[in-house]
This record gives C-alpha cells, sequence and structure tokens, in this order.
C-alpha cells in the first residue's frame, strides 16, 4: 500500500466532505462501542483482566527473546517451520519462496493486517501466484482494487450500494441491494476457490509458547477453510503475538472479543499445531510461521515500548471522534485511529507520517478502552515532540507556537491578548455563543462552530478567587 | 541472519545481552506452572448450573439445542431433524461410539464417512467438551473426524455429553492436557454458534462461509 499519510490534512478534508463515507462511519458509531459498552457491563472483572493483561504483556516483552525461542522450538518439534523476518522484504520473499517450492498457482487468505503492512498480496502477483482473500470484507476490497480502513471491519467505509455494484460486475449475477443474497453469492464464489487452493495463508492473533501453537480469531470461518484445505499452511505473524501459555491466551481472548466487537466470544477460535499428524483424515502437510519484526523490535526498551502490548483490537479507533469523522483511508497507510498515529511514524518514518500524532484531539477515549492500558495520547504526544525537535512540522505551527511562546514569556502582555480576544470572540459569537466562521480557523468552522469563550480569561478568574479569599 | 539481528534488537532494547541462568528459570516455571489468571466468577458455578450456563448461552450465540437423555436417541433425532430440512445425505465422523449405533432411523438419507466436500449439507461430528462461559465448544482433530467436517457444510451436528461440560476454558485446558500432555493435537477448534459476518454495512447476516446452522444434540446422561 502506498504512503498517503503526508495527505492527511487533505485526505481529512476530502473524507468530511464524502457523503457516503459518512453515511457508512456512521454505521461504525452506532455499533462497535455500544456493543462493547454492554459486553463489559457483564463481565464485572473486565477492568481487572485490563490490568492483569498489562502487566502479563509487560512480563513477555521483558522476556520476548526467551519465549520467542520457545514458541520456536516448540513449533519445530511439531514438525512445522519458523522464519524469522527483519524487514517487509524478507517476509515477501520467504512467503513466495515457500509457494514456489509447492509450485502454488493460487493462495486463499485469511485476514492479516501484517500482510497488509509488507504489502504481500501486489507482490505475489507479481510474481505468478494469484492471492484469494476469503474474508468477506477483505474480499469485497479485493474486488474494488481497494484497500481496508480498519483492522477489523475492513469494508466499513463503504456502503450496500458498493458492494452491490462490485458483485455485480465481477460475478455477473443480477444486481441485489439484499446482504443476505450479496453474502451467499460470496460463499458460492469462494467455496471452489477454497477447495482448489494450494497454499493457505492466515494471520495470528497470539502465539502460544507452551505449545508452540498459533491462534486465530474468525466469525466467518473463512480462516479456517484456508488453513484445513490447502496442502500448506503459512502463518504470517509479528513478534510481539507471542503469550507464555493457554491460560495466558484465554485471558487475552477474554478482552479481545469484547472490546472489538463487544461479542462475549468470537465464534471461530482456533489453535494450529504444527502439520497434520499421521491418521488424521484432514489438515495441510506444511505448517510455516513467518515471524515478521519490520520495526518492531526497535520499539523494546524504548519511547514507544507500551504499544508493543496491542493486541489489534480496534477499540481505540471505534471511539476515537477524529476517526469516526474521517476514517481509516485519511491515515494514509495500513494502521488507522489512535493505534496506527502512534505505530505509522515508526514503520514508514516520521518524516512521512508526522501528520497523523496531530490527528487527535487527545481527548484520551482511546486510553481509557484500550484493554492493555496503551497510553496512546502519551504516545502520540511523543511523536509531536519529536517532529517539532526535527523541526518537520508544517511553518504556521512552528510559527504560532513561537508566537504564543513570545507572549507567554511576558506575562502583562500575554493578559492583555487574551483580555482583548476573549472580548473579540464572545463578539462574533452574539448571543447562540457559537461562532460558525472564524478568520484564520477555517479548518475548523468549515465543519463545526467553535464555542465561545464562556465568560472571563483563566487569568482573570484566578484573579478574582484569590481576591475572594483574602 | 535476520534471527539474530531481531534477537540483538531485542536485547539491546532490554539493556541486556542473552538471558541469564535465573531470568530463563522464571519463564520456564511461568511456563510449568500453567497458572491460571482471573478466572470469570460467572463460571465458577456447581455443575448443573453450568449446564444452564451453557444452554443459554449457546443460544444467544444462534446455536440450536436438541436435548436427548440418552446416546441411543441420537439416530432418530438426528434423522428427524435432516427429515425436516429435507438433507438427504449426512457425512459423518467415524469414532467407535457413532459407528456402534443403530443407524436404521436414517431410513432414505445416506450416512457415509469422509472428508467434506463443497456442496456437503450436513455433518455430525462429535466434540470434545462444553464450554458453560461461553456456550463453546471445543473439537479437536483426529483420524475419526476430519476437521473439514466442522466447517465446510452448510449443517454441523455435534453431539455433546452433558458430563463434558466445564465452566470456564481454564478448566478445558486442563482436560486437555490430561488427554494429549503437552503435544496438542494438529488442531484445536473452539466453536460459539454458526458462522456470521457483518462486513456489508455492519449489519450482521448469518451463514458466512462456516456452517449457517449449528445443532448441539445435548445428551444429558
Ligand atoms: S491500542 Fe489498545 S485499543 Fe487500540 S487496537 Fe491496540 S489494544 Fe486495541
Amino acid at each position: 500500500m502506498q504512503i498517503k499519510s503526508p495527505e492527511f490534512k487533505e485526505n481529512a478534508r476530502i473524507a468530511l466532505k464524502d457523503v457516503g463515507l459518512q453515511k457508512a462511519l456512521g454505521n461504525l458509531k452506532a455499533g462497535f462501542p455500544e456493543k462493547r459498552a454492554i459486553a463489559v457491563q457483564r463481565m464485572p472483572e473486565f477492568h481487572d483482566m485490563r490490568d492483569e493483561a498489562r502487566d502479563l504483556k509487560n512480563h513477555i516483552l521483558e522476556n520476548l527473546d526467551i519465549y520467542l525461542e520457545q514458541f520456536e522450538s516448540k513449533v519445530t518439534e511439531n514438525g512445522g517451520h519458523v522464519h524469522w523476518c527483519r524487514t517487509s522484504d524478507d517476509a515477501r520473499k520467504t512467503i513466495l519462496d515457500i509457494c514456489q517450492q509447492v509450485d502454488a498457482k493460487t493462495v486463499t487468505k485469511g485476514k492479516s493486517m501484517v500482510s497488509e503492512e509488507i504489502n504481500l498480496n501486489e507482490y505475489l502477483e507479481e510474481n505468478g501466484v494469484q492471492p484469494i482473500e476469503t474474508d468477506l470484507g477483505e474480499y469485497i476490497l479485493q474486488l474494488r482494487n481497494d484497500h481496508p480502513s480498519h483492522i477489523i471491519a475492513p469494508a466499513i467505509h463503504l456502503n450496500l450500494e458498493d458492494v452491490s455494484e462490485a458483485f455485480h460486475e465481477h460475478h455477473k449475477k443480477p444486481k441485489s441491494d439484499d446482504p443476505a443474497v450479496l453474502m451467499q453469492e460470496a460463499r458460492e464464489e469462494l467455496r471452489t476457490k477454497f477447495v482448489n487452493a494450494d497454499v493457505g495463508i492466515t494471520g495470528a492473533n497470539f502465539l502460544v509458547a507452551e505449545t508452540g501453537s498459533t491462534i486465530i480469531v474468525t466469525n466467518e470461518g473463512n480462516g479456517d477453510l484456508t488453513q484445513t484445505l490447502p496442502k500448506t499452511h503459512i502463518v504470517i505473524t509479528s513478534i510481539e503475538k507471542v503469550v507464555p501459555t493457554l491460560e495466558d491466551m484465554t485471558l487475552f481472548l477474554r478482552l479481545l472479543a469484547r472490546s472489538a466487537t463487544g461479542q462475549e466470544f468470537t465464534v471461530y477460535n482456533t489453535l494450529s499445531t504444527g502439520p497434520r499428524r499421521e491418521g488424521d483424515a484432514d489438515g495441510p502437510d506444511n505448517f510455516h510461521v513467518v515471524l515478521v519484526d519490520n520495526g518492531r523490535s526497535d520499539m523494546v526498551g524504548g519511547e514507544l515500548h507500551d504499544m508493543l502490548r496491542c493486541i489489534r483490537c480496534s477499540a481505540c479507533m471505534n471511539h476515537c471522534p477524529v476517526y469516526g469523522a474521517v476514517g481509516g483511508h485519511a491515515y494514509g497507510w495500513v494502521y488507522p485511529g489512535p493505534m496506527g498515529s502512534v505505530l505509522t511514524p515508526q514503520m514508514v518514518g516520521i518524516e512521512k507520517a508526522g501528520n497523523l500524532p496531530n490527528a487527535s484531539t487527545f481527548c484520551g477515549k482511546c486510553e481509557e478502552v484500550c484493554p492493555v492500558r496503551i497510553p496512546l495520547p502519551k504516545l502520540m504526544r511523543h511523536w509531536r515532540t519529536n517532529e517539532f525537535e526535527k523541526h518537520l512540522s508544517p511553518k504556521a505551527v512552528r510559527w504560532g507556537i513561537a508566537g504564543w511562546g513570545f507572549f507567554a514569556k511576558r506575562p502583562k502582555l500575554y493578559r492583555q491578548m487574551s483580555n482583548t480576544s476573549n472580548w473579540f470572540m464572545r463578539t462574533m459569537a452574539g448571543k447562540k455563543g457559537r461562532i460558525n466562521s472564524l478568520p484564520l480557523a477555517g479548518g475548523w468552522t468549515d465543519f463545526r462552530d467553535m464555542p465561545a469563550p464562556s465568560g472571563k480569561t483563566f487569568m482573570q478568574q484566578w484573579q478574582k478567587k484569590q481576591g475572594d479569599k483574602s | 541472519m535476520s534471527k539474530a539481528e531481531i534477537m540483538g534488537n531485542i536485547r539491546r532494547g532490554l539493556r541486556r545481552g542473552e538471558a541469564n541462568e535465573a531470568q530463563r528459570a522464571a519463564v520456564h516455571n511461568r511456563l510449568n506452572a500453567k497458572a491460571n489468571n482471573l478466572v470469570p466468577k460467572r463460571a465458577q458455578l456447581p455443575h448443573a448450573e453450568q449446564v444452564a450456563l451453557f444452554k443459554s448461552m449457546a443460544l444467544e450465540a444462534a446455536a440450536e439445542i436438541i436435548e436427548l437423555s440418552e446416546h441411543s436417541e441420537v439416530p432418530q433425532a438426528v434423522a428427524d431433524w435432516l427429515h425436516v430440512n429435507q438433507i438427504k445425505e449426512l457425512v459423518s465422523a467415524s469414532d467407535a461410539v457413532l459407528n456402534e449405533m443403530d443407524w436404521s432411523p436414517l431410513g432414505d438419507i445416506q450416512r457415509v464417512e469422509r472428508v467434506a466436500q463443497a456442496g456437503d449439507m450436513a455433518s455430525l461430528t462429535t466434540t470434545f467438551a462444553g464450554i458453560a462461559e461461553t456456550g463453546t465448544l471445543m473439537l479437536h482433530s483426529r483420524g475419526e473426524s476430519p476437521t473439514t467436517l466442522n466447517f465446510l457444510p452448510d449443517i454441523h451436528l455435534a453431539i455433546l455429553h452433558r458430563s463434558t461440560i466445564v465452566g470456564p476454558y481454564e478448566d478445558a485446558w486442563k482436560m486437555i492436557r490430561e488427554a494429549f500432555g503437552n503435544k496438542l493435537p494438529r488442531t484445536i477448534n473452539m466453536v460459539t454458534g454458526p458462522s456470521r459476518s457483518a462486513d456489508i454495512e455492519q449489519k450482521l447476516q448469518m451463514g458466512a462461509h462456516g456452517p449457517r446452522t449449528l445443532v448441539i444434540l445435548l445428551i444429558n446422561d
């Protein structure tokens, strides 16, 4: 996927005016947050589990090398192979290599954000291997030559009409606007593809060190068909997903479903441990785990260390007012929302993604809902500082801050200024107390009103308080 | 080469070299202890209540439940269900318990033992355990029970014995370890209700790629 993060502001401007997108985003706001709230309420221990999960992840990261070694040795013991890949390029080549070894023509794929991260589909296609996305959302996107805009609901930016059109064009069937009919079409189209694929590629939500197992979590069952039917199963995953035991995995599964879709449990939770055993009637003959680093090991022990706890539940974006307003594509790369604003600069470089950590109102909702208690606002602030220090922020911002600094160091002048602007804004707002157009702030007032200051400035109130006391 | 680089990077980040003996021992102790984390109170119940919880959670997840008082009632129940739904073939696992049953109630419905194929309408399997906490079935791969039976057909009929219902997942892991030691079967499937997707406009539709219908034959023995 091409990196379009530098254009965040322009992307956002377009997104806010995109009627279809705005309609689709309404579905998000009406869905996930409410379902999560209900699920959390039904599990009185939920917040204690979050503490446990945070501490457990910290323990894992402190011992990450040991757990990864243990995982690898168990996979090998069970007849599988682990491939360590430092970069996207290493991972793509490794996967293509495995495909070519078994002379693969088509590859079915379960949903995997890591595969998006390394641009796997394009690479396989260029090299004569046809990838087929099987998750319904991903399948729709593949037909449309599109990319996911959300980490668990990839096609959330589309409306029924878009799906109906894409299916009509590709399936050559009468056009339908019934979601049930469309899903049935996809089911039929993909049936033979599942059965005929040479290789199945899935992601993994967790890797269990104790047993050398990988686990996927899906509602559709596509991941299971993908990993059961072809002769070769490749798991593409990343190094921070390892957990110690099955009990530890269970803790995370309890948090994941509730934080993500608000389900008590996802429909299919499937462990894979090595290839088919002697006497098994089906299952793959070859089992490969491609462990991708792609910048993660550089985060260990650094400012972004806490981000490695992320279990990719999507709660932070589901509750983010900025994501809710502009959708995932505006963020310009694979990971959107608050978690993406932290990860993208790390993975593609702050020069290309400096706008993202600014795409936040710092309302704190993301941290409030994060199941592993990642201090997302703090991590975004880290990038902001970093960007500023590297002189990457736009001139307007730098001058603005420099100008504020000038006044802030001169208290008398500062007070005069804020009194004047307070008066000015209240005058602009008139009786309704809201300003619908403000010089130099069109970016704000084009899409919402600016509330006017409600009375005296902070300094005026403070002085009055002090006066009242004495 | 990648591995050394990744490991080196991790250790540099942790400000240490290769882990020392004490660190390794601490990790191995944790792995061997297989200790529980917080187990939800909801799942810690007397067995009868676990069964009730299993039923209500499985129904909530849109599974169907048919209750039977003993094993021998399975063929008739399966035959009735297939007749009502006008299904002519049943792809079945080949466990001894299934083979020993008297399948004459099936009449002209074919019962075949094989892996599932595209187009199969209904499958029948046994299960390893039921998890009350979320109404979840646990199955695992083995020669007698092809994994495709759990995912490819339109309808999955699954036999569950009341005695194998446990409260939380933790208890199911104990059963798994008792049965398999530390070498797990190739796959363990946890199934909670039939397949679904909300990928079109976030509206839930049942029956995406896995079974559209999950029928649990609960034997109250
Ligand atoms: S940062 Fe937290 S809330 Fe966001 S996806 Fe990761 S785990 Fe979920």
